[in-house]
């Protein structure tokens, strides 16, 4: 096992395009890690760069205490899951499992054995005869899965793991992955554009965008204290509402209302300052009576997410969505107040779009 | 159609219908009767004649004999040829599979500057190395290197012009190869070779068949080359010898031509048939991506 230290890592690609932009990061030991972000944000680049696919520009890369910055990709003792799997459709399913054995020039017998007792904790077991092809999406991910583990890595890179499954089979196979990286305790590093899934599993995220890391932290804190706007806006299943907004004294002016000034920015801001004000759908709450520091508007639109349902309401000129309980559904067209709680609201600079006065909540390690 | 005399011209124009299509259909397979006859006639004669009493440049049900086998077999070089072509067809297809597989793999995978003008410009002029036009210049190559009436000279010249359409279409297959089995192989710590023994030749397999037979049947039908390139009798390939097949009178001994002409088309066919039994040209199904 082994931790991840990447040191002013660069990537650049002919023609000047930089995917890893100086990155310094570390990974502990044991961490599940998730690289996040849009596409073409550079996480994918990074990940073949630890995997030693790509060959970094400029800057070291360490993994538990070896400087593998220099090493082929064989001899970084990493596996890869790659986003089609990549299992080999010529070979049985024992076969592509036994694979990094027959590499490691183990017999056939005892690479067979070992392919049949992990296939078998990855509840494989009566598909070890067939072909990749002969597999569901599913069963042709845990061969992937179950290729790593054969091969006894210190770190798992995982591309986009689970965006080849379909929506259901999705939320199994996370589970069954976050198991098996407990059981395993081997260091993880993956790749998802889907925060969701971030969230889900990582221990540590980081949200990276144009080669550049936005934000490292836990999940509950890239969720509630997003580093900058392009955070707060990326992570989050509904979009967090921004809205440009004004201080005034002890409350936020938007769109002609004011809202009480959030708990976190007390003191950081200046009054008559530009800022940006966020607020998670989630966190908002309706209310059909008159209620002080609220902002006053009609329901416009209704989006049914199942248990409950996305409100969008203009308010003074602009479009502010929350989340309410099922039973709690106004009717469209109706007037109420979008209640904001202080400890649950945020400000941003206007300027930086940097999170204002923030107390970040204590990460599980800190920032390199 | 409500009223009786709208029905006649129907049924007139309906006939007119019918007819047309029926001779449309007549005329067609009376076409394809054609054709088929045109082909169908010397495979016919390619069997039947070989056991004739007295086989003719004509179609006739033939007075059964092993005759003409027998007189085959008596000829000194007709077997030998037949094992020259098999020597000559085997080292080509060797030599054209290894240099194209590992050829394809590299233009496939590496980027070269103006790879695929290179690629052209070498299917283009494959044609001229094989072909007639060239066939002086190759001469006095071959003499030069003092390569004249050797194997050597023939199997070079064969797998020099056939490398570049193999080279052409082995690259297409292993384009189709998703790059990252061999990542995936690499990171597991696979060498170059390691990668393209244990994954892009397996996976590319029925592309090798089709090239390893495309080659045989090449160099095998092929005259031109060897009869220029080759002095000895004792070296011809069957292409070759056959223009040796005269009786006495000058005349084109069409026993033993007929004899041999079969002969000489059974193991191409049975390289299909074995070829398409062992690998078979189909893909194997590969993953979604």
């Amino acid at each position: 096992m082994a931790a991840i230290t990447t040191q002013d890592l660069v990537k650049e690609y002919p023609g000047g395009v930089r995917a890893v932009d100086g990155l310094s990061i570390t990974i502990e030991d044991g961490e599940f890690f998730a690289l996040l972000g849009p596409s073409g944000c550079g996480k994918t680049t990074l990940l073949r760069t630890i995997a030693g696919l790509e060959v970094a520009t400029e800057g070291r890369l360490s993994i538990g205490d070896r400087d593998v910055t220099d090493l082929p990709p064989g001899e970084r003792r990493v596996a890869m899951v790659f986003q089609d799997y990549a299992l080999f459709p010529h070979m049985t399913v024992a076969d592509n499992i036994a694979y990094p054995l027959r590499i490691q020039k183990v017999a056939r017998g005892p690479r067979l054995a070992t392919a049949a007792e992990v296939g078998d904790d990855l509840s494989l077991h009566g598909l070890m005869e067939r072909r990749p092809g002969q597999l569901s999406g599913g069963q042709q991910q845990r061969v992937a899965l179950a290729r790593a583990v054969a091969s006894k890595p210190t770190v798992f890179l995982f591309d986009e793991p689970l965006s080849n499954l379909d929506a259901r089979l999705r939320l199994e196979a996370r589970t069954f992955l976050k198991q098996l990286q407990r059981d395993l305790g081997v260091t993880t590093v993956f790749v998802t554009h889907d925060q969701a899934e971030a969230l889900a599993l990582a221990d540590r995220i980081a949200i990276m965008r144009d080669g550049k890391i936005q934000q490292i932290g836990g999940p509950r804190d890239v969720f509630s204290r997003p580093a900058d706007t392009f955070v707060a806006g990326f992570v989050g299943s509904t979009p967090m509402n921004l809205h440009s907004a004004v201080v005034r004294g002890d409350s936020v002016e938007i769109g002609g209302a004011r809202v009480p000034l959030p708990t976190s920015a007390a003191g950081a801001v200046a009054d008559g300052q530009d800022v940006v004000w966020g607020a998670r759908p989630e966190y908002l709450q309706w209310s059909s009576t008159a209620v002080d520091g609220a902002l006053e508007g009609e329901v416009t639109i209704l989006e049914n997410l199942g248990a409950s349902v996305l409100v969008t309401v203009e308010a003074g000129g602009v479009l502010i969505q929350f989340v309410v309980d099922e039973d709690e559904e106004p009717a469209v067209g109706s007037r109420g107040w979008v209640v904001a709680r202080p400890a649950r609201t945020l400000l941003f600079d206007a300027a930086t779009k940097g999170l204002v006065g923030s107390s970040p909540l204590p990460s599980p390690a800190p920032l390199p | 159609m409500t009223t009786t005399s709208d029905t006649t011209p129907m049924q007139h124009s309906d006939s007119v219908a019918f007819v047309r299509a029926a001779l449309g259909r007549i005329g067609r397979y009376v076409f394809i009767g054609f054709v088929i006859v045109f082909f169908a006639l010397p495979v016919l004669w390619l069997v039947t004649a070989p056991f004739d009493r007295a086989p003719a440049l004509r179609l006739t049900v033939p007075e059964f004999t092993l005759q003409n086998f027998r007189v085959l077999l008596d000829n000194p070089f007709a077997l030998r040829s037949l094992g020259n072509s098999v020597i000559i067809s085997l080292i080509t297809m060797a030599i054209v599979l290894v240099l194209a597989s590992l050829a394809a793999y590299a233009l496939s995978r590496v980027h070269v500057p103006g790879r695929d003008l290179l690629l052209y410009s070498l299917l283009l002029l494959s044609s001229i190395v094989t072909g007639t036009a060239a066939m002086v210049p190759i001469f006095v190559l071959i003499t030069e290197l003092r390569l004249m009436d050797t194997y050597l000279a023939v199997v070079l010249v064969m797998a020099g012009g056939l490398l570049p359409a193999a080279i052409f279409i082995l690259k297409d297959f292993m384009d189709n190869t998703p790059r990252s089995y061999e990542e995936s192989a690499r990171v597991y710590g696979a060498s170059s070779m390691q990668i393209l023994r244990h994954v892009v030749v397996p996976i590319a397999r029925p592309g090798l068949a089709t090239i390893a037979v495309w080659s045989v049947v090449q160099v095998w039908g092929n005259f031109l080359i060897p009869f220029i390139l080759l002095r000895s009798t004792d070296k011809f390939p069957a292409a070759v010898i056959m223009f040796t097949f005269y009786t006495e009178g000058g005349q084109p001994n069409l026993a033993l031509i007929s004899a041999f002409s079969l002969f000489f088309s059974i193991p191409v066919v049975l390289l299909y048939v074995f070829v398409n039994r062992r690998y078979g040209f189909r893909f194997y199904g590969g993953i979604k991506s």
